[in-house]
């Protein structure tokens, strides 16, 4: 089935889950990494139960902190 | 390392919102062009994206994910990179924390610190972090 990720067509396989289409698109850190599909927010335990169907939009976002505490 | 191109008038934008914000930090979001030269990658900033910082704290900062998520699109949408971040230290130094760095992930990307420190004297460097080290990139403010 085709679905976009960040901004792009890709091919998966049907039921692909949230937790497996990261494996395959090598996200690294995925525990910095907050997930949507069809711009909602997945929450991370249902990473792993979340199947994705075709034509979703999934967007892999990095955590992005810091601050001045040293 | 890259160099580093930001407008004139982003940089004051970046500024009055971190003043704004001061006490507190400030953050957002960089996009634009990259282009490799002969004297190595230049990144030309042509959109400065003010975040909400969710900590609201005048040590931390982070980024709000639905934000982000709306700037990653309009950068698709421009046909923009995601060139990196910006945020402030309102009372500290323009210079890598240890938790900037812990929380740079990408190698490929520019962070950009604005310094408060000096009410009247702000300082904007920006930074490369790989394998844990920051290294101050050129930044040119043009314009």
């Amino acid at each position: 089935m085709k679905i976009t990720v960040s901004g792009e067509t890709k091919d998966v396989a049907d039921g692909i889950t949230v937790t497996e289409l990261m494996e395959q698109e090598k996200v690294e850190t995925p525990e910095y990494v907050s997930v949507s599909v069809n711009e909602e927010f997945i929450s991370r335990g249902d990473f792993s139960s979340t199947k994705l169907k075709e034509g979703d939009t999934v967007e892999f976002l990095y955590f992005m902190g810091g601050g001045s505490a040293a | 390392m890259a160099r580093v191109i930001l407008k004139k008038d982003d940089y004051k934008k970046m500024l009055e919102h971190a003043r704004e914000l001061a006490p507190e930090e400030a953050c957002g979001l960089i996009a634009g062009t990259e282009a490799r030269e002969e004297s190595g990658i230049v990144r030309t900033v042509r959109k400065v994206y003010l975040l909400t910082n969710t900590d609201h704290s005048e040590e931390h900062f982070s980024l709000d994910p639905k934000e982000q998520l709306a700037a990653v699109k309009d950068m698709r949408e421009s046909g923009w990179k995601p060139l990196g971040n910006w945020h402030s230290h309102p009372a500290s130094p323009s210079r890598s924390s240890e938790e900037d760095i812990r929380l740079a992930f990408d190698k490929n990307a520019s962070y950009l610190i604005l310094s408060l420190m000096d009410k009247d004297n702000p300082v904007l460097h920006s930074f490369h972090v790989e394998d844990g080290i920051s290294t101050q990139e050129e930044l040119e403010i043009e314009g």
